[in-house]
């Protein structure tokens, strides 16, 4: 594989994880949480890359939109909110491990349907 | 395409997503819950959030402006009349919205249908069905609609309430329906009328006949006299002592043969009551006229007593329109303002405590329920069929039947307790329509005393004793409510139901309630009997009589009172049952033969002032003693009751002792010899002592550190999390600040009606019912500090004075 097909394959899966982070959050102004997955099936067929990568930019691209947004609401709200449903949840009043929490919740259904979207294109 | 990783991932996602869409026994959809964009974490209110909006919505027929305050008050200027109230329903929605759906599914008996399948949830849903809550509030609606003026508020509280429901998103659903997973009804005036069930089932609900019924078959009528009889020898009056009443214009006849059939017939059933409301919900009042006022100015207080919550029940705001300018707390659920001040006068409400609730022994024909034995033969009863719909199951039938005397309440399908052909029927006088919520549409608009009486006499249940004041120096108390005239005893116990002559005869004629009106002097009432012996009716209740003790007392030392001195007297912790019970009891127990740290108690309670400071040990001592007493003088005779049983007041043994040492239930009758009160007194203290020794360990007695007050969020248990824990505040139930666990003072005002009227105000909890808005439960540490804000009556001339944060205009489309 050469030096350029590489840093090629490495912007697509940049550009994905981007592209799925940014539409995500585009279609949840509108559409329901579940929207994530059309959207990481979506990017992932019209820019296929090898099966784990997809994984990858689907998993990444809504973790870290999830974690990214909920960090932002966290800071600006002073973790008022995040400890108490921490506690409720027994995570030991932890805004992190919430965060973490949320932002495993959405990855993992990102990086399924991203793997989902990309079988569908996949070749070999 | 690759087939099998395909098919794989794309079932893998289908099944997360629809695992993360679905509730999993009673946790919430992960999905929806954690998405940041639509779950919890849009609750998190920014701390900087911005509340300036524009609106323009259907329904309003001018143009409303609200100032929101540096507390989140709002202050609402509505051209028009209707629109204050669809303003203030738009403003309780968007802070409150979940809290009062909540209170109106729980009086509907609608809990299961949003909680799931659990039987406690269940039979409280059938009890508040069978209590005749929806068939009342149905009745109420009726009333409340047919006058043409309180329909078109009601109408205009209800289209704000949906104007807020209607444009709701995902995200700003209130967190609690995101963890149980549901969405919120649209609002209706039958919701208004179902809130005022909530509160005449808080307030009047009360009563103790089952437990009565079943302790008779331990104790004489002279005995149930003593140990539960309403009057009080210290108590201190709404209408003091000595007045003279008129005979009274009903006369009540008790049913030929009574004795035999009622008296000292055993009726118990033994059925465990259910669906209580607390005993405690109580508050104190008064006014002080300007002859004893340093101003010259009456000043009317308030603080009513209610379970604390989180959300508040309370909102505070002020509502202005071209006829009414009244500021004060106001019920989420309900139009107006509950209890506060306009221009001219002040008001405020405390529970009369009467008992309006009685049962009757009723005999069916068979199980089928379709017939009773009635005035000598078989009457049909009216039979209805109620839907409890279950979240997750199939919805359950109730057959209910109504017979003359009411709804049965109790029967073998609702507890296994009763025989297929008995029955309790219950008539409560909240089964009847009433327009109570409308009363303050007449209320916040009262210009003098003749506007406020004609405001009251609309409210029929729960019975109150509602404070007044005004600018031109009256002062005034109404026990105001629908009160059956009843023959001496009747309801206290479970009545025969076979024949019409134990059913109600009659209601006390409405001028003839227990009242005070003068220009001088003061004017109070804290859940005490309203009169002495003399007011010519059986009033059984559920008094307390130690708060009114204080208050009154104090008042009547009172010269050139100051809102300062009156506040000083709601935060009050001074006990009166203590100070009677304390030097008498402690002269029954021998010192000297008390041992180890018991002596050290013994002296801390001989010191003590009677005062139940937060961080004192007096109190922990005083409450754990009297505990071991009660148990010593009573449980031997409790503990021979089959069924429900309940204990007396400390008010009521102390005052016993009091009159006679030697009172039929100091002996404990599991023994052979006759004991003393110096032997009870002497063995209640030791034990007290060795638990007292045992909490020391864990919390050096120190009295808040035993009580452990806190504020629960609704949902209680399930979200302790959004509670409000460690108040470090004093006080007991006799005492005028009346902060137990988790219950107090959910609302203290001031209000002094100076030509400028000044006003002071604070409830525990905060204007958000949002747990991620610092509004949530900021007045709390002020209140439990005893601290009090200013209550602003603003102008729309001081539209920018800087405790003015953000405006929101309301524009119809």
């Amino acid at each position: 594989m050469d030096h350029d097909l590489q840093s090629f394959l490495i912007m697509r899966f940049l550009v994905s994880i981007l592209l799925i982070a940014l539409f995500a959050f585009i279609a949840g102004r509108y559409l329901p949480w579940w929207s994530i997955a059309v959207v990481a099936f979506a990017v992932c067929v019209l820019l296929p890359q090898r099966l784990l990568r997809s994984f990858l930019a689907g998993f990444l691209g809504i973790f870290l939109l999830w974690f990214g947004l909920a960090l932002w609401l966290d800071t600006k709200n002073d973790q008022l909110l995040s400890r108490k449903i921490a506690e409720l949840l027994h995570l030991g009043q932890s805004s992190f491990l919430l965060m973490l929490v949320t932002a495993l919740i959405g990855g993992i259904v990102g990086g399924f349907a991203a793997l989902s979207g990309a079988s569908l294109r996949a070749t070999r | 395409m690759r087939i099998l990783p395909f098919v794989v991932s794309t079932l893998i996602t289908g099944a997360l997503v629809f695992g993360l869409q679905h509730k999993w026994n009673g946790i919430p959809a992960l999905g929806p819950f954690f998405s940041p964009q639509q779950g919890f974490w849009q609750n998190a209110e920014p701390s900087d959030h911005d509340y300036n909006a524009s609106l323009h919505l259907p329904g309003l027929q001018g143009k409303a402006t609200v100032y929101i305050d540096k507390r989140l008050v709002p202050h609402v200027f509505a051209e028009q009349e209707a629109d204050a109230y669809f303003v203030q329903g738009y403003l309780h929605a968007k802070f409150r919205l979940w809290q009062m759906e909540f209170q109106t599914m729980a009086a509907a008996g609608r809990l299961a249908e949003i909680l799931g399948n659990n039987p406690d949830l269940i039979k409280f849903d059938r009890s508040q069905r069978r209590l005749g809550m929806v068939t009342g509030a149905r009745k109420s609606l009726e009333v409340m609609e047919a006058d043409p003026e309180s329909k078109k508020y009601f109408d205009a509280y209800t289209a704000g309430v949906n104007a807020w429901i209607d444009n709701l998103t995902a995200g700003q659903l209130p967190v609690e329906y995101k963890i149980l997973g549901y969405r919120p009804e649209r609002w209706s005036n039958f919701k208004t009328a179902l809130f005022s069930k909530v509160m005449a089932k808080d307030l009047a609900a009360y009563e103790r006949d089952l437990e009565f019924t079943n302790e008779r078959s331990v104790f004489n009528l002279a005995q149930m006299k003593v140990l539960y009889g309403d009057l009080s020898d210290s108590s201190m009056p709404i209408v003091p002592r000595g007045t003279a009443f008129a005979a009274a214009g009903i006369v009540p006849v008790a049913p030929a043969g009574a004795d035999s059939a009622y008296f000292q017939n055993d009726t118990s059933l033994r059925v465990t009551p259910v669906g209580k409301p607390l005993r405690e919900n109580g508050s104190n009042n008064w006014a002080v006229a300007g002859n004893k006022t340093q101003s010259g100015a009456p000043i009317l207080c308030n603080d009513p007593h209610l379970s604390l919550t989180l959300p508040s029940i309370w909102f505070e705001m002020q509502l202005s329109t071209p006829t009414m300018n009244v500021y004060g707390c106001t019920f989420p659920g309900a139009p107006s303002v509950i209890m506060g001040f306009n221009d001219s006068v002040a008001f405020g409400t405390t529970n009369a405590m009467r008992d309006v609730r009685d049962y009757w022994s009723i005999r069916f024909r068979d199980a089928s329920k379709k017939e009773y034995w009635y005035n000598g033969e078989w009457t049909p009863t009216e039979l209805r069929v109620d839907t409890i719909r279950i979240a997750g199951s199939a919805p359950l039938f109730d057959t209910v039947a109504t017979t003359a005397f009411g709804p049965v309440m109790y029967d073998a399908s609702f507890t296994s307790e009763l025989p297929g052909d008995r029955a309790l029927a219950c008539r409560w006088t909240a089964q009847d329509g009433g327009n109570e919520p409308g009363l303050f549409f007449l209320l916040n608009r009262a210009k003098n005393y003749d506007d406020y009486r004609r405001a009251i006499s609309m409210l029929k249940t729960p019975g109150q004793n509602v404070v007044f004041a005004s600018k031109s120096g009256d002062i005034a108390m109404w026990q105001q409510g629908k009160f059956p005239a009843r023959w001496e005893g009747q309801g206290l116990y479970v009545m025969p139901g076979e024949d019409d002559s134990y059913a109600w005869q009659g209601f006390i004629p409405e001028e003839e309630n227990p009242h005070v009106h003068q220009d001088s002097g003061f004017v109070q009432s804290a859940n005490q009997r309203p009169a002495d012996a003399s007011y010519p009716y059986f009033i059984p209740g559920n008094y307390i009589t130690p708060r009114g003790v204080t208050i009154a007392h104090t008042l009547e030392a009172a010269q050139g009172a100051t809102p300062q001195q009156m506040m000083a007297l709601q935060q009050s912790y001074f006990n009166s049952t203590a100070e009677d019970a304390v030097p008498f009891l402690l002269r029954s127990i021998n010192r000297s033969r008390l041992e180890g740290k018991a002596q050290e108690y013994f002296d801390e309670l001989a010191r003590w002032d009677f005062v139940e400071k937060a961080d004192g040990r007096a109190a922990t001592i005083y409450n754990v003693f009297m505990d071991s007493l009660s148990t010593s003088l009573l449980g031997d005779e409790l503990t021979r009751v089959s069924g429900a049983s309940i204990w007396p007041d400390d008010q009521a043994l102390v005052e016993a002792l009091l009159r006679d040492s030697a009172a039929f239930f100091v002996d404990d009758v599991r023994t052979p010899e006759t004991e003393t009160l110096e032997q009870v007194a002497q063995s209640a203290f030791e034990k007290a002592a060795q638990t007292l020794e045992a909490e020391e360990r864990t919390n050096g007695l120190v009295w808040w550190k035993y009580k452990k007050a806190s504020i629960r969020h609704l949902l209680r248990d399930a979200l302790s999390p959004f509670w409000h824990k460690g108040l470090e505040v004093g006080g007991s139930g006799a005492t005028p600040n009346a902060i137990k666990q988790f219950h107090g003072p959910s609302w203290r005002q001031v209000i002094e009606l100076s030509q400028k009227t000044l006003a002071y105000g604070i409830y525990p909890g905060g204007q958000s019912g949002n747990p991620g808005s610092r509004f949530y439960d900021n007045f709390t540490d002020d209140w439990a500090r005893g601290n009090y804000y200013e209550l602003w009556m603003m102008t729309a001339a001081e539209a920018s004075d800087r405790r003015v944060l953000w405006t929101m205009t309301f524009n119809p489309s």
